[in-house]
């Protein structure tokens, strides 16, 4: 142990940065409100966010290779001691996160000026950094009750922001609760599996307990942790028939929170998820297996078209939204129920170029918030003349929401429909192309709304301030050149995968 | 300028006219003369490709790889330049003959309307010189979302209806089923290049490529085959030089250019005549062009009527291909351009009469070929060369079909391109025997043209489908060398 010591006093700035990407925002939550200044609320989340979008990328530059970093928190051994790990998987999310936290937050000082009364500031940005530190901590933890804090962490934080968009509907209470409820019956579920899981093996550090797990013959006990794990992180990804609690959170949430919840808060439960099937357990599982083709694969594609569906009739540009993410979930989970390499490259890339698509368009919607006093098509109609550049961007990241060609929604369904015709289900690949013209009616009925119908009384009248225009350009642009350039995406999502896939952890 | 640069010029120009017409939008004259200069530069450019290139089909150009062995990349084919040459030339008499349109008629949004044509040209280029499928796809798409804006201008109830249906089939048509056919091929083959001889040769097996095909004969929605038509009637709401340029022209033509793409460079003619993998889609061209001519006769509005004749003509194309002789597939690019400029000649006419007139239907036209001469001559011209008379460039298409038909030993076939000519005769001549010597509820005494920038265009596209018939052969020789298999 005095060995270890002695190692740990030497280390590098460069070997820090694991618990950096964590710490960071951490710590500047408590200060936000220790310093109590309004005025700094703002600059200093963002200052903690743009350090944590550093740190990810200087963290995926080193693994994009395949290599796997391991961190011991406090210096303690795992599996004793909680372990960071960073492999190309996580490394890619961690910058997913970090990325739009920090485009989100340049975004936020309007939006939230107007959303959110002045003295509630401060502890709106606390929650916020709280909500990033647990999404980042998740991803970045290698250890399966480490998972749990900081999902917990999130959680409770997401629980408040949400319930802010109370100042302006009060609705949001309500929604906020149905989401502590679902929300706490969930990670209840996953800690009653983790526990299973100890149980069967006396580890809950990942790597140990796959390593375990393997030489494990099959027992009820590790069924059963199998199937909590999976029920519990299914709410938080809101596998349909799971998804109830979505529609109301992201609709009735404060705009940027929706914003950052769509891009980034089911995207981590997807890796979560990821995580448990494809390290914890092999896919050679057999329960698994089963779970996979007779579960996931039909609530998939049910989701991508009953989503897809009432997408359609929704008349508030928000809900239809959240309701197209219920339906885009279910391709992320088809990737996975492919049990391919393939597969899982489409699951990851879409879990980025939908993050940064979705981010887009409800920016958009905040902005219509701010201009339009709602996002009701009533609201909406005709802004595409009143506000030229928001709708412009809503056509563009609408575009790479259906997935035409040249955007970044088209890589990830070309993936896909490949994985589909890899294995031979063509009709499942079918299934994926006819289920994206169900997105073609609901992002043309956006579109119609802003160009073709006619504006009525008290709608918007100028476009929105730059500081929410510029996020949502880049953002849009962002799924214009992902759609072209795919070296960085593409390439992430490939290692991941094939790390995933050979359980290379 | 090498050859890349041209063409992403030709791309680029014309979608930086609709940057020039959303940032000159209050300036009409500056806006248009714009415009203008931007499709002159554009046509001149093709015409130096044109020049450098000649019928040459060797380079390939990649821009950037988006995927492995899937990339952005160019090339120039003789098919591919003709139809760059045709819809870049047809721009600018389109554009000049939409400014008098559009201000004869205090239509609304001008600046719009121009924005989105120019970038639906912008994309026909990529579409006439992608190389590869991909490519072609992207554009394919490009130039559908483009042209929506230009279905729905009026934003009547009944515009918005049709533009959605247009929306709907090509956007489904080529989501739901070319994309599928693209990735597929992509997984079977490993390219999407386009290749002389085609892809498919010893990777595909005769019922595989049946399947691909139908994928792509009804994924390639612009083409109009049957029953996916329904989307060209419906875009005739949009405002008559819409219809002329992209509805005659660049978009339709873009499907049936597709199609031919598809069947001479992914299957390969030897390949489609080997397995008879296209046979169906023959018949199928068949009947497209005997149920759309029977049902243009029942038309009596005279746009909705030419509608019909095109989806009619454009069969005929897929025909050529779907023959998988080297006779068919030259007589349909030649029926490209011949059918081009015939039916632009046909709408610009209808246009005027409308812009002068306000008259849509034919059975108001009577006698109103006294009051302009002009306009009715140019329309018995293009469509003497529709029906495919001599001397007009016409003939030649509807010519080297039939020999091609005779080839295969398809007499069918040639009965039915006998029996379409004499429908056609039946529901184009009947308007200009009606306008010139019959007489109607109103008498035409005096001259009423619509203005010059509006009978002006179409006088000069009737002039050159004779000027067609003189240079056939020229065009058949340029189109050679597609079906030669090195």
């Amino acid at each position: 142990m005095a060995s270890e010591a002695i190692t740990y006093a030497t280390m590098t700035w460069q070997e820090q940065l694991p618990v950096l990407q964590v710490l960071v925002p951490f710590v500047a939550a408590p200060l936000l409100v220790t310093i109590g200044h309004k005025g700094l609320a703002w600059p200093l989340t963002m200052l903690a966010s743009a350090i944590s979008l550093i740190v990810s990328a200087l963290l995926l530059a080193q693994v994009i290779d395949g290599s796997v970093i391991s961190y011991r928190l406090g210096g303690w051994a795992p599996p004793l001691g909680i372990e960071y790990r960073v492999d190309a998987a996580n490394a890619f999310v961690l910058f997913l996160v970090s990325a739009i936290a920090t485009l989100v937050l340049a975004y936020a000082r309007a939006s939230v000026a107007a959303e959110i009364p002045r003295e509630k500031h401060t502890l709106f940005y606390t929650a916020f950094l709280l909500c990033l530190t647990g999404l980042l901590g998740v991803t970045i933890t290698g250890d399966a009750f480490n998972v749990f804090v900081f999902l917990e962490i999130s959680s409770l934080s997401t629980y408040v922001l949400i319930a802010e968009g109370a100042h302006r509907d009060k609705r949001a209470l309500t929604a906020a609760y149905d989401y502590l409820i679902m929300g706490t019956i969930g990670a209840t579920f996953f800690v009653i599996g983790i526990g299973f899981l100890y149980m069967a093996t006396g580890t809950l550090n990942i790597a140990d307990l796959a390593e375990r797990l393997s030489t494990q013959t099959d027992s009820r006990t590790v069924r059963a942790g199998f199937a909590f794990v999976v029920v519990g992180i299914g709410l938080k990804v809101a596998i349909y028939p799971l998804h109830l609690w979505l529609p109301r959170a992201y609709t009735f949430a404060p705009s940027v929170v929706s914003v950052f919840l769509a891009a980034t808060a089911t995207k981590v439960a997807i890796y979560v998820l990821l995580r448990f099937m494809f390290t914890v357990f092999k896919p050679a599982f057999l329960f698994e297996l089963q779970t996979l083709e007779f579960i996931i694969l039909p609530f998939a594609v049910i989701a991508m078209f009953a989503a897809s569906f009432i997408a359609i009739f929704q008349s508030d540009f928000k809900r239809l939204l959240a309701y197209s993410s219920i339906a885009q979930i279910g391709y992320m989970l088809l990737g996975i129920a492919f049990l391919s390499s393939t597969g899982l490259t489409a699951t990851i890339v879409h879990l980025f170029n939908h993050g940064i698509t979705k981010a887009a368009l409800f920016m958009a919607v905040g902005a219509y918030a701010l201009r339009a006093g709602g996002s009701f098509m009533d609201n909406i109609a005709g802004a595409g003349r009143t506000m030229p550049w928001t709708s412009a961007a809503v056509v563009i990241a609408g575009l790479s929401l259906i997935g035409v060609p040249g955007t970044a929604g088209f890589i990830s369904k070309w993936v896909l429909v490949q994985a589909a015709l890899e294995k031979g289900w063509w009709p499942v690949a079918i299934l994926i192309v006819a289920s994206s013209l169900l997105a073609v009616i609901y992002v043309w009925k956006v579109i119609e709304a802003l160009y073709l119908a006619k504006p009525l009384e008290g709608g918007a009248t100028r476009e929105a301030p730059l500081s929410m225009v510029i996020p949502t350009w880049i953002a849009a642009l962002a799924s214009i050149w992902f759609g072209f350039s795919t070296g960085v995406t593409l390439e992430a999502a490939e290692a991941a995968a094939n790390g995933l896939m050979n359980g290379v952890r | 300028m090498d050859l890349l640069t041209a063409i992403l010029l030709t791309i680029l120009i014309p979608s930086f006219g609709m940057l020039s017409n959303l940032v000159l939008r209050d300036q009409p004259n500056l806006r248009d003369s714009m415009t203008l200069v931007l499709a002159l530069i554009t046509f001149a450019i093709v015409l130096v490709i044109l020049s450098v290139n000649g019928n040459d089909i060797s380079g390939q150009f990649t821009l950037f790889e988006i995927l492995p062995g899937l990339s952005i990349a160019f090339h120039v084919e003789p098919l591919g330049l003709m139809f760059a040459i045709i819809a870049s030339g047809l721009w600018i008499l389109t554009h000049l003959y939409g400014i008098g349109y559009m201000r004869g008629n205090a239509e609304d949004n001008h600046a719009r309307f121009f924005a989105s044509f120019a970038i639906a040209i912008g994309s026909v280029m990529g579409i006439a010189f992608a190389s590869n499928m991909f490519t072609l796809f992207l554009f394919y798409e490009i130039l559908t979302i483009s042209t929506y804006p230009l279905v729905a201008h009026k934003g009547t109830p009944e515009a918005i209806k049709g533009a959605r249906t247009y929306l709907g089939i090509l956007i489904g048509t080529s989501i739901g089923f070319q994309l599928v056919a693209i990735i597929w091929t992509w997984t079977l083959t490993g390219t999407l290049d386009f290749t002389r001889g085609g892809i498919m040769e010893g990777k595909v097996g005769a019922t595989m490529a049946t399947i691909l095909l139908a994928l792509y004969a009804f994924g390639i929605g612009k083409a109009a085959l049957m029953p996916f038509h329904r989307w060209l009637p419906a875009a005739m709401v949009a405002p008559t030089p819409v219809s002329a340029l992209l509805h005659a022209v660049a978009v339709v033509k873009a499907g049936v250019f597709t199609m031919l793409k598809v069947g001479v460079y992914l299957f390969g003619i030897e390949f489609l005549s080997k397995t008879g993998a296209s046979e169906w889609l023959m018949w199928l061209a068949a009947f497209s062009i005997i149920a759309a001519s029977v049902v243009a006769i029942t038309k009596d509005n005279l746009k909705a009527r030419l509608a019909y004749s095109t989806i009619s003509q454009l069969s005929y194309i897929t025909l050529g291909m779907a023959l998988a002789t080297s006779l068919g597939v030259l007589g349909g690019g030649l029926q490209i351009a011949m059918h081009a400029v015939g039916k632009i000649t046909l709408f610009m006419c209808a246009g005027s009469i409308y812009v002068a007139t306000h008259k849509t239907n034919i059975s108001q036209m009577t006698g109103l070929g006294r009051a302009m001469p002009i306009t009715f001559a140019a329309f018995f011209v293009g469509a003497l060369s529709i029906i495919g008379l001599p001397p007009l460039g016409g003939s030649w298409s509807k010519f080297l079909l039939m020999a091609g038909a005779a080839d295969t030993g398809q007499w069918i076939m040639i009965g039915v391109l006998m029996a379409s000519s004499l429908l056609n005769v039946a529901y184009l001549l009947p308007l200009v025997a009606k306008g010139f010597f019959l007489k109607g509820d109103e008498l035409y005494t005096t001259r009423a043209e619509s203005p010059f920038l509006v009978w002006f265009p179409p006088a000069l596209t009737a002039f050159g489908c004779l000027l067609l018939f003189f240079y056939a052969g020229a065009i058949q020789a340029f189109l050679a060398p597609i079906v030669v298999i090195p």
